[in-house]
């Protein structure tokens, strides 16, 4: 595989990593968006690993709660939820 | 040169990252109404990493084929059998190497040149994040709801 390096623009480069920090919810991000494209990758893959724990987290939580759950009613009230916001 | 000269080409037209979060939940809900259907009740354990199976299959069939990191988490979960620890592929250009750690992270991340996995880390983590919050939304609404 050819490296492509020399076809990528420093610009389009930075574009995509601001894009990423804007995805860092706020208490990840650092002050108004100077820090360096190696701190934001780093919050990016401690927010990536937090959130892979929340799936196996909330995993177990709806596991204990889908025998009482009444999964009609739980799809309408995320739908309109989800319609509302 | 213009934007569609990027060595970054999305074949993805719509230039928000994300499925609609309504695919989503519907998807996820109908995987977990089958979850409960088929495991039995004795085996929460299993229970609930076939639930976090699921989340990460409806995330994938939302977001689609034309996203690499899908496509990835498709083909771990339907070779889920055979499943063996797989080393990342180290890519002999000295572009290939940045941003180890992310790319152990993001699903078919190993293979992928820089941009493209700057890209697909943010399709990705759009929706883990969208994942995490319809599960929290289920969480509350079963909570809230009583028996």
């Amino acid at each position: 595989m050819s490296s492509r390096r020399s076809r990528i623009s420093e610009e389009e480069i930075n574009e995509l990593i601001s894009k990423l920090q804007s995805l860092l919810p706020e208490t990840r991000r650092r002050g108004a968006g100077r820090a360096s494209a190696a701190k934001l990758l780093q919050e990016t893959c401690n927010y990536i690993r937090s959130l892979s724990r929340e799936v196996d987290d909330l995993s177990d939580r709806l596991s204990a709660l889908v025998e009482t759950m009444d999964n009609n009613s739980a799809e309408a009230e995320i739908v309109r939820s989800l319609l509302r916001s | 040169m213009d934007s569609k000269g990027s060595a970054c080409s999305n074949p993805n037209p719509n230039p928000t990252f994300g499925p609609s979060k309504l695919m989503l939940a519907f998807r996820f809900l109908r995987a977990l109404s089958i979850v409960h259907r088929t495991t039995p009740a004795s085996s929460p354990t299993c229970r609930g990493r076939r639930i976090e199976r699921a989340a990460y299959a409806s995330m994938a069939y939302s977001a689609g084929t034309s996203r690499a990191w899908s496509r990835a988490v498709l083909r771990r979960l339907h070779h889920r059998a055979r499943r063996r620890a797989v080393a990342p592929r180290r890519l002999s250009t000295t572009a290939g190497n940045r941003a180890e750690a992310l790319r152990r992270l993001v699903p078919g991340g190993a293979g992928m040149d820089y941009c493209t996995l700057l890209e697909e880390t943010a399709d990705y983590t759009k929706c883990l994040s969208m994942q995490v919050e319809l599960m929290q939304g289920i969480v509350d609404s079963a909570s809230s709801n009583g028996r």
